[in-house]
């Protein structure tokens, strides 16, 4: 069934355009004035001096963590590696010295990089992590002069993530 | 240089060739550097006004970290402008596409010549020329500053230029005749079609207050003829991208830039001349308390430029709240309504004249 809506009638105040476009110049005044005098707290971050800090779980950069003992938690098993949907993970896995405390893990990554040119911050690597060892932190803002200086390292991908404490501990001495 | 300039002129009055035409033609060119000068400068300080007035109508900060409040903006504006390439298209029609932007520009430069900024300054009279015609200098001139924007769409020989031309040149037929009729019962009252003159009858009361519905039309109609929002269409960026100055960059973009901005400090400037008592000050008598003096004068030139910041703001403001008229709106309004308006007002006003006698 059709629906017919009537075209409104529009009395003569309204076809005059004058009280409408006074309500709207009042208006805008008002609002020209609340500014003007800084009557209002204003929304605007003036951005280079003013930094909107990401709010906490934000999903930033990934980075790698260590444990609340200062050992790195990668054990280079390369999952985020593959999952990657735009590759841009890269792990060169070692063997840990025999004589090392944690040598019973077997492995450990001689390299990590994540070439953050290419990561699209999905968080599919963080999910996939077998030992919790690669988060999306809050560092959003990346900057660098040359595309060298945005492919992370393990240094920097450590120094970013910081310590995670375990709620499982999976490697400890029994 | 300077010292040398200086030389020559003590030079000429001591061998007495300071003739009244000689001197007649430094205070002019005087009087010419100084209207450019100042209007040149509004109109860069009208452009970051509008940024930074739109920005607070918006809630926003608006251009503020070049100098102190963002005051140096235009400086840096221009530069960018300046240092922009100069690119031609290749599809242009190269002679009155270069044309166009310069005879936007001319006609605001040309009319503000006859508009009275001041009373009297040193015993000279603030007006570049004293034309007896002053008001049809200033209609016919603002009339030829469309065809810069129809020249534009033109020769840009692109179709949202092309569009944009179009609209402006009906636009122009539509809004010219009311604009021209409402102020013909100012004239009526004043008597003369000399804008001094004009502005010597108001001084004991505002033909704003005589003649309401005529300063309504009037400046409905110069909204119209500076392209201004709500009648904004030959620009009209969301619908013709950029209108007739689509295909234009760097410099000459920006004489377009500068000429509307020029027509609306003209436009103000008729505005307060015809309707607001020119640069006459209200409720003070100026001359009593300071005398006759080079201060009253600059006291004059200072309301005058007040009255016309009020109006640029106006013209701001405005844009910033009303949206565009549809194109048959617009049509609608110029010819069904402001026309007959328009004669209504030389009627009523003819009647009262009538009466009075």
């Amino acid at each position: 069934m059709a629906i017919i809506t009537p075209r409104p009638q529009l009395t003569l105040a309204e076809r005059l355009y004058l009280p409408a476009i006074v309500s709207g110049m009042w208006l805008t005044i008002r609002h020209f004035f609340v500014n003007l005098l800084g009557l209002k707290k204003k929304f605007t971050l003036e951005y280079p001096d003013e930094k909107c800090p990401p709010p906490p779980g934000c999903r930033g950069a990934p980075t790698l963590v260590r444990d609340e003992d200062g050992r790195e938690k990668c054990v280079a098993c390369q999952l985020c590696e593959f999952v990657c949907p735009p590759r841009a993970i890269r792990v060169t896995p070692e063997a840990l010295p025999p004589g090392s405390r944690h040598a019973k893990i077997e492995k450990r990554p001689a390299a990590f990089e994540i070439n953050m040119l290419r990561c699209i911050y999905c968080g599919f690597c963080q999910e996939v992590c077998p030992e919790e060892a690669i988060f999306l932190r809050e560092k959003t803002i990346l900057t660098g002069a040359s595309r060298r200086e945005l492919v992370h390292d393990k240094q920097r991908l450590l120094a970013l993530g910081g310590s995670r404490p375990d709620s499982v501990k999976k490697w400890k001495d029994k | 240089m300077v010292n040398h300039a200086a030389d020559i002129v003590v030079h000429w009055v001591q061998a007495g060739m300071a003739t009244p035409w000689l001197v007649w033609l430094v205070i002019t060119l005087m009087k010419c550097g100084a209207v450019v000068g100042v209007m040149m400068g509004m109109v860069a300080y009208t452009v970051l006004a509008e940024r930074r007035f739109c920005a607070f109508i918006q809630d926003r900060l608006g251009p503020n970290r070049v100098g102190p409040f963002g005051l140096l903006q235009p400086v840096a504006d221009g530069m960018k402008l300046f240092l922009k390439e100069n690119v031609l298209p290749g599809h242009v029609n190269k002679v009155y596409y270069v044309l166009a932007p310069a005879i936007t520009l001319f006609p605001a430069l040309a009319t503000i010549a006859v508009i009275p900024f001041g009373n009297r300054l040193g015993g000279e009279k603030m007006v570049i020329a004293d034309l007896n015609v002053g008001i049809l200098w200033v209609f016919s001139l603002a009339a030829l500053g469309v065809y810069g924007i129809v020249l534009a769409g033109w020769a840009s020989n692109s179709k949202y230029p092309f569009i944009g031309g179009v609209r402006s040149a009906a636009q122009l037929i539509s809004y010219e005749l009311a604009m021209g009729l409402s102020v013909i019962g100012v004239f009526m009252l004043a008597g003369s079609l000399n804008l001094g003159q004009v502005v010597e009858y108001q001084s004991h009361c505002w033909l704003v207050l005589k003649q309401p519905l005529g300063f309504l039309i009037f400046m409905v109609a110069m909204f119209a003829e500076t392209n201004r929002t709500p009648f904004d269409l030959p620009e009209g960026e969301q619908e013709l991208a950029a209108g007739y100055n689509t295909e234009y960059g760097s410099m000459k973009f920006a004489l377009f830039f500068m000429g509307e901005y020029a027509n609306m400090v003209v436009a103000s400037a008729v505005m307060v001349t015809l309707f607001f008592g020119g640069w006459q000050v209200p409720f003070i008598p100026v001359e009593q308390w300071l005398g006759c003096s080079w201060l009253s004068g600059m006291v004059y030139i200072g309301c005058f430029l007040a009255k016309l910041a009020a109006f640029l703001f106006l013209f701001i403001w405005v844009r910033w709240t009303l949206p565009r008229f549809r194109y048959d709106q617009l049509m609608n309004l110029g010819w069904k309504v402001l026309l007959p308006l328009g004669l209504l007002n030389i009627l009523l006003t003819a009647l009262v004249l009538a009466g009075q006698r």
